[in-house]
């Protein structure tokens, strides 16, 4: 028969689960045991679901940028593929401020997500700029930036949400520096209505936040956001793109989700300043967190080819002021 | 008793079916089906919890104190619940993204609830884990069913899992010939198809047919 079935067939002698003092003992004993066993599972786990967590955001900003192919990359070469991306943490305008780099947090510790829950890290949005429907949003986000192969700067890439049908839209737009075109979207979050709302997803709508041949204008010469999501199959100008058939409200929420955050009380300012040649951040020198281990420890040192690099070998010593970065490559501007 | 363990698995797949007879665990059946290896997946997770929970419940059963019995109950299947989503998480996150909150949910799927409860306080833990799987395994049955439905209607295609969106039917938007059926993809639509199933399971097996 059940081997098992002749253990607890077996009653304790002596004890009565269903007096009073054994309801206690064994409610205190199976707490203490299920306790024991989520807090340990929920610790030893710990460190590879936040690896997991890391490398979704850090494959869905290729995505964006158009570096990741499905299929072909796995998480292994996400090191590998962001030897070319820098990172920086972007003070966002605030009142009056046009936005700033911010050099008081640690790139490696912050949490972004984390920080638009908290009082101190959150700011309210004026109802009047509200497009995207968030309320409130970060004081502080990181922007990624695609280098060119000199080292120059060719697309940011900065993580954007808004409202759609059912839910906020969380996902990163990949930019071009100088001209404002896209250079693809990426939703990596939302609940949208799967097969209607649910195809931000889709990759063939994807494509056309991509397209090099026709691309697509999200911001004019004078720093307007000229993007357009239109009834599906009405996109012909450069500024237009075809919205999601059966999603009319989940296409404005992505419309307006981009108006937001390319918008004055976002990213506006900081692509302006690029636009007209001025570079408003420093960036992290990347590589020499890792000649630094060589003992290379010289800043003249330096050369303009990127060495590795990835998000958390970014160095937090030489943000901004310190000499030697402003003679770093990276300072030059794209124009 | 080989027959009774037999019954234990294989009866809940069709006879006793706990969606098609007992109508337990409706919410998740709606709220997950409208891409298949997200079914495939939540099936896999209730199977699992609930032979494990019933299995640990049969266990105890004589230490149970018969007032707080469904407290320890649902203790025990929390804890199964919370082990499942945190293993999801660590080892395939992409499938844990998408099943986010409804994996939580299985803590309140009545079948596991109802397996503890009616079966395992009153049989031996083997037995209780064989049934724990045959009850998974015909709330898997429903869930494959509406899975695939839901989606090569809906959207065209038909997601196996670890091998993407295989076109089944292609889509007019995509130059196909099929329009989608945008019902398929709300949640109404698992109703009818659990209607229909319930229907035909009745029509094969009468006695399962309620008397007026």
């Amino acid at each position: 028969m059940q081997p098992n079935e002749t253990i607890s067939e077996t009653p304790q002698a002596g004890f009565d689960p269903n007096s009073p003092v054994g309801t206690f003992v064994v409610a205190l004993a199976l707490c203490l045991v299920c306790s024991f066993v989520v807090s340990f599972a929920a610790v030893a786990l710990k460190p590879l679901q936040e690896k997991n967590a890391k490398n979704k955001m850090m494959r869905n900003v290729l995505i964006a940028a158009g570096i990741w192919e499905n299929g072909k990359h796995t998480d292994a070469d996400i090191p590998q593929l962001f030897q070319n991306v820098s990172v920086i943490l972007w003070d966002l305008p605030e009142g009056e401020t046009t936005g700033s780099q911010n050099t008081t947090l640690n790139l490696d510790d912050y949490d972004q997500q984390k920080a638009v829950s908290t009082v101190e890290g959150s700011i309210a949005i004026p109802t009047d700029l509200d497009l995207a429907g968030i309320k409130k949003r970060e004081k502080v986000s990181r922007v990624y930036i695609v280098r060119t192969a000199d080292g120059g700067i060719d697309k940011l890439v900065l993580p954007v949400y808004g409202k759609g049908l059912w839910s906020t839209l969380y996902g990163f737009l990949a930019v071009d520096a100088s001209t404002h075109e896209s250079r693809g979207i990426t939703f990596y979050k939302h609940a949208e209505t799967p097969g209607l709302g649910g195809e931000v997803d889709n990759p063939k709508w994807k494509a056309h936040w991509a397209d090099a041949k026709s691309p697509l204008q999200l911001r004019d010469a004078e720093g307007n956001v000229v993007l357009d999501v239109t009834k599906p199959g009405n996109a012909n100008q450069p500024n237009e793109v075809d919205g999601l058939s059966g999603a009319t409200i989940t296409s404005n929420g992505v419309e307006n989700t981009i108006r937001y955050w390319l918008g004055k009380n976002a990213f506006g300012p900081m692509l302006d300043q690029l636009a007209s040649g001025t570079v408003p951040f420093t960036l992290p020198e990347s590589g020499s967190a890792d000649s630094a281990v060589d003992g290379v420890s010289n800043p003249e040192v330096a050369t303009p080819t990127e060495t590795a690099t990835d998000e958390s070998s970014s160095p937090t010593d030489d943000e901004a002021s310190t000499p030697d970065a402003a003679s770093a490559p990276a300072n030059e501007t794209t124009n | 008793m080989a027959s009774k363990a037999k019954d234990a698995l294989f009866d809940p797949v069709f006879k006793r079916n706990p969606i098609a007879l007992l109508v337990l665990g409706i919410c998740s059946a709606l709220a997950v089906t409208t891409v298949f290896d997200k079914a495939v997946v939540m099936a896999i997770s209730v199977t699992v919890v609930t032979a494990c929970s019933s299995a640990l419940v049969s266990l105890i059963r004589n230490l149970i104190p018969n007032s707080i019995r469904i407290i320890v109950e649902m203790t025990v299947i929390a804890s199964m619940v919370i082990l499942v989503d945190q293993l999801l998480k660590a080892f395939l996150p992409g499938i844990a993204d998408q099943l986010s909150v409804f994996v939580g949910l299985i803590i309140t799927n009545c079948i596991v609830m109802g397996r503890a409860e009616g079966f395992a306080l009153k049989n031996g833990p083997w037995l209780s884990f064989l049934d724990g799987i045959g009850n998974g395994l015909g709330y898997s049955v429903i869930l494959l069913f509406l899975g695939a439905v839901r989606e090569i209607f809906g959207s065209g295609t038909l997601t196996l899992p670890g091998l993407g969106p295989l076109t089944i039917l292609p889509l007019t938007a995509d130059g196909g010939f099929y329009v989608r059926n945008g019902l398929m993809l709300m949640p109404p639509s698992a109703f009818f198809l659990i209607g229909l199933f319930i229907w035909g399971l009745r029509t094969v097996y009468p006695n399962q047919v309620e008397k007026d």
